[in-house]
């Protein structure tokens, strides 16, 4: 299948050609992309924030799909959990939505009592021109909380513009805590939204290190600890896009170092330990000491477990297609422990310099592609045969009707599959899908298996 | 029972979806058909994601995925782009647009556009469908009852000559039940035609070729001939007054015959009488067996459900079916709740179970989440009925959920549900009362294991 004129500038084959890959266009009108729109990106950073009300000022659907869609826990308050909207009505449209706006603001904070309230605008506030800015100066002012406009009106840019506004919206919390009591060996963890609990697990090495934790931002969150995030010696950041704007402005206002990491996949979740270790290295050198210490211990009780899921996978072919390309990078790698060869990656949101090195780390052939659609997918999942693919909710069904195996790598997952642990979960759950008999039924593969030529039928 | 509903400001956990998912889905009920979305890209993949998660199935909507400058400027030139794109990509029969919010709100002429696309594009064009759904008047329902209404008003003929057969309108039902119907239609010997049909396009089977539009939904053919047909019976009373069914009346004089959702026995009684009349013919022996022995079932489960107390929600005309069909095996409705807003769900429970229920329950329109549990948690109800929203009300009161409708996100198969009918009701029933029976076992000191 041919793609689209209009997309193909999207697409690269590593090896095969020169770089070249446009990215960070627009959706293509027509094309289905697997994108969503600013409110969701604003929406996913902000989200685990668990003590803060988020309320979607809008019509209901923004509000209503996406009610308890992510897996980010908390452990203490779930307000997060709840799908607050103010379910615009046709009259205001007509008139505007301000004062329904602020009384659901007063009403809401009044029963659930949250630490900060953010408002987020969609698309149709966009067009009706409330002043939400003023609104939520208003109800603060009465409620004595932060109350903080989130500018995510869906068709103001894709989802990386959502994660500018969310960041904003979080700029103006940090600096309003005490900072006295943070040790000099401290980080805030960025970028981590705590899917099945990681950053719990990510924290207790951080700690087990000896280095405080001030602020998780955003996974397992909290308002007090975001407001003095600004008083952390380090920031270490996850995730290509979602919160490396809040870094910079942190560092440019507080002078706030970053780092960047990924705590997917072996290598780079040892790497991830040792940079942090490093930063402090100066005046506390046993922080590195015990990095190399639980690298080793989690290591040595890993390898060995994951020995049977290379032997069984070796050889298998994977497709990735993610929403940000940190995750691509670190699942490169991953599926490389595992011994397997990685035929496709994508993502939504990928810069060209991150593509180029994408081409560069991968083999001779694969696939580069930035916002694909279901129709790309099908073809390239037929025309590489692959075992398993890796991406959302949305791609699942797409890898099923071609009999290929999946693994959930999206904010709706259950599994934990970040840190040592989450390797190992992750070969588990790539096993579980590869190898299951159920497979042999799916007509693709009894035909592949018999007459291979037959591939050619589809394009 | 009939407290004031609680009337709050902000809508928390929202019990209704916006208005063009239901038009997605009722489009997807077409043969050859894809659905498009006019407005911005985040709707239709939000959408997407919600449908896939029930269905389990590719689903595909389109989007003119409106930037800044075309909600200034105006959608026309998206939307033209979007639909070559379409076209070109998937060789559609049909494309169903739907507008959303922002379309609406721009004040984009729909209508015009096409006309232009229509008079400008040259080389293939698929047949367009349009339907106008802002979210801000209206849930799911308004928008599959009006594309389906769309959908009749732009394609419908009839060729005049003599009428035979049915059109049936079974509103949003699950593909297991549409499979059921059809199955039913073709033992009465009654050509039908059953719009939208989603039983092949929304639960499909594992291919040999990933097909771009999935096999299956109404044929085009049976839809230009709809004003042929001898009657339309349509289920739903809570839908708008011009519907698919009223404008084949009007304008093919269609005898259109509203009947509630077959659920339970009183109402699939009506339906099959319904069918008898327009057949010509007895009910056949299969399903008067099928009664048998759910009437057979009743009986040998009554002493469990006698008196015990149920919360329902969900959309309108499944909330007024399943309260009649609890009513009619001795659970006693409490609370029946939806987030649309007819003005007519209290009327038609009134109508349909009055006599049966010892005392009325509190019937609500336009609510959420939050005031179905504020309301539940007064109640002590012993189960919940309704899609899988409910299930945080049902945990925190520790009591069974029946999964029925739309969404089934936290389990398998809520395609493969079966409501309708006496075989749906076999099923539904089934369920009902071994829910009981296993919360009795499990409350059990000694745990019995017969019942
Ligand atoms: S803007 Fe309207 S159409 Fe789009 S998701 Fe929100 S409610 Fe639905
Ligand atoms: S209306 Fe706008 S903000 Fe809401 S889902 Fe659609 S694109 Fe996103």
């Amino acid at each position: 299948m041919e793609p689209l004129k209009e997309r193909k500038e999207q697409i690269h084959r590593s090896g095969e050609e020169p770089f070249t890959l446009v990215c960070n266009k627009d959706s293509l009108a027509g094309a289905v992309s697997q994108r969503a729109c600013v409110f969701c990106g604003s929406r996913v950073v902000l989200y685990p924030i668990a003590d803060a009300l988020h309320l979607v000022h809008g019509p209901i659907g923004c509000a209503v799909y996406t009610w308890d869609i992510r897996g980010a826990l908390s452990s203490g308050p779930e307000l997060h959990r709840l799908s607050f909207s103010t379910d615009l009505q046709e009259l205001d449209v007509v008139f505007g939505g301000e004062k329904k706006l602020s009384a659901a603001l007063l009403e809401l904070i009044e029963r659930h009592n949250p630490a900060a309230a953010f408002v987020y605008s969609t698309c149709i506030v966009g067009i009706i021109g409330d002043d939400v800015e003023a609104v939520c100066r208003g109800v603060g002012k009465t409620t004595g909380i932060p109350v903080i406009p989130v500018q995510s009106e869906g068709f103001k840019g894709n989802k990386r513009a959502g994660y500018t506004a969310a960041c904003n919206a979080m700029a103006r919390l940090i600096g309003t805590g005490d900072t006295r009591s943070i040790s000099p060996h401290s980080i805030n963890i960025l970028g981590d939204f705590n899917l099945a609990g990681e950053i719990w697990m990510i924290r207790e090495y951080f700690e087990r290190m000896g280095v405080e934790v001030v602020a998780n931002i955003t996974g397992d969150g909290r308002v007090a600890d975001i407001k003095r995030a600004h008083g952390a010696a380090l920031n270490v950041v996850q995730c290509s896009g979602s919160t490396m704007d809040l870094a910079r402005m942190m560092e440019s206002e507080y002078g706030i170092p970053s780092i960047r990491v990924s705590y997917f996949g072996v290598e780079d979740m040892a790497q991830a330990l040792y940079d942090v270790a490093e930063h402090f290295i100066k005046d506390a050198p046993e922080i590195l000491e015990r990095a190399r210490e639980i690298v080793k211990e989690e290591l040595e009780q890993l390898l060995p477990r994951l020995a049977f899921y290379r032997g069984e996978l070796s050889g298998k072919k994977a497709a990735i297609y993610v929403g940000g390309t940190f995750k691509a990078f670190s699942l490169v790698k991953a599926f490389r422990l595992l011994e397997m060869e990685v035929v496709m990656v994508g993502s939504q949101t990928g810069t060209e310099e991150e593509y180029r090195e994408l081409a560069e780390i991968t083999d001779p052939g694969t696939i580069i592609v930035d916002d694909t659609n279901p129709l790309e997918l099908t073809s390239f999942l037929e025309e590489k045969r692959v075992d398993i693919f890796v991406g959302g909710v949305k791609e699942r069904p797409i890898a099923y009707k071609l009999g290929v195996g999946f693994c959930d790598h999206n904010h709706e997952r259950k599994e934990a599959l970040a840190g040592f642990s989450g390797m190992l979960n992750f070969a588990r759950e790539v096993h579980s899908s590869v190898m299951s008999p159920v497979w042999r039924f799916t007509p693709q593969r009894e035909r592949l298996e018999t007459v291979p030529e037959l591939l050619e039928v589809n394009r | 029972m009939s407290k004031n509903p609680p009337s709050y400001v902000a809508t928390t956990n929202a019990c209704k979806l916006c208005t063009p998912l239901g038009a997605a889905i009722a489009f997807k009920g077409i043969e050859g058909a894809v659905p498009y979305l006019h407005g911005s890209q985040g709707c239709a993949t939000y959408m997407r994601r919600y449908i896939i998660s029930h269905f389990n199935e590719p689903i595909d909507i389109a989007s003119s995925s409106l930037s800044e400058k075309h909600a200034v400027y105006g959608g026309g030139p998206n939307l033209k782009l979007g639909l070559m794109n379409v076209t070109e990509k998937y060789h559609p029969a049909l494309i169903g647009i739907a507008t959303t919010c922002l379309t609406e709100t721009i004040g984009d002429d729909v209508a015009m556009f096409l006309k232009e696309y229509d008079r400008d594009v040259e080389g293939e064009k698929p047949l367009m469908v349009q339907v106008a759904t802002p979210s801000y008047s209206g849930s799911h329902m308004e928008g599959f009852h009006d594309a389906v209404a769309s959908v009749v008003k732009t394609l419908a003929c009839d060729s005049k000559e003599t009428k035979a057969g049915l059109n049936l309108l079974p509103g949003f039902v699950s593909p297991a039940d549409i499979r059921y119907l059809k199955e039913i239609m073709e033992d009465f010997s009654l050509p039908v035609t059953v719009l939208p049909d989603i039983s092949d396009t929304l639960d499909g089977r594992a291919a040999i070729v990933y097909e771009k539009i999935q096999s299956g939904g109404t044929p085009l053919a049976a839809i230009s001939v709809m004003g042929d047909s001898l009657a339309s019976i349509e289920f739903g009373h809570t839908m708008a007054a011009e519907s698919g069914g009223s404008i084949l009346e009007k304008r093919f004089d269609v005898e259109n015959i509203r009947l509630d959702m077959p659920m339970g026995i009183a109402a699939t009684d009506l339906f099959f009488q319904e069918l008898q009349k327009i057949s010509g013919g007895p009910v056949p022996e299969k399903y008067q067996a099928e009664r048998g022995r759910l009437v057979d079932s009743y009986v040998d489960g009554h002493k469990y459900l006698y008196g015990k107390k149920a919360v329902i929600y969900g959309e309108e005309d499944l909330v007024v079916g399943l309260t009649a069909f609890l009513a009619e095996i001795g659970v006693m409705p409490l609370l029946c709740a939806s987030g649309g807003k007819s003005g007519r769900l209290k009327e038609r429970i009134t109508e349909r179970c009055g006599e049966l229920l010892p005392e009325e329950p509190g019937v609500f329109e336009n609510m959420d989440f939050y005031d179905i549990s504020e309301i539940a948690e007064s109640m002590n109800p012993d189960l919940i009925v309704g899609n899988s929203k409910g299930y945080p009300l049902a945990k925190k009161l520790s009591i069974p959920l029946i999964r029925v409708g739309f969404p089934i996100h936290d389990r398998m198969g809520g395609q493969r549900i079966l409501h309708l009918g006496y075989r749906g009701t076999q099923n539904l029933f089934d369920l009902v009362v071994n829910a009981c029976i296993a919360g009795k076992q499990d409350e059990s000191p000694i745990g019995y294991s017969y019942m």
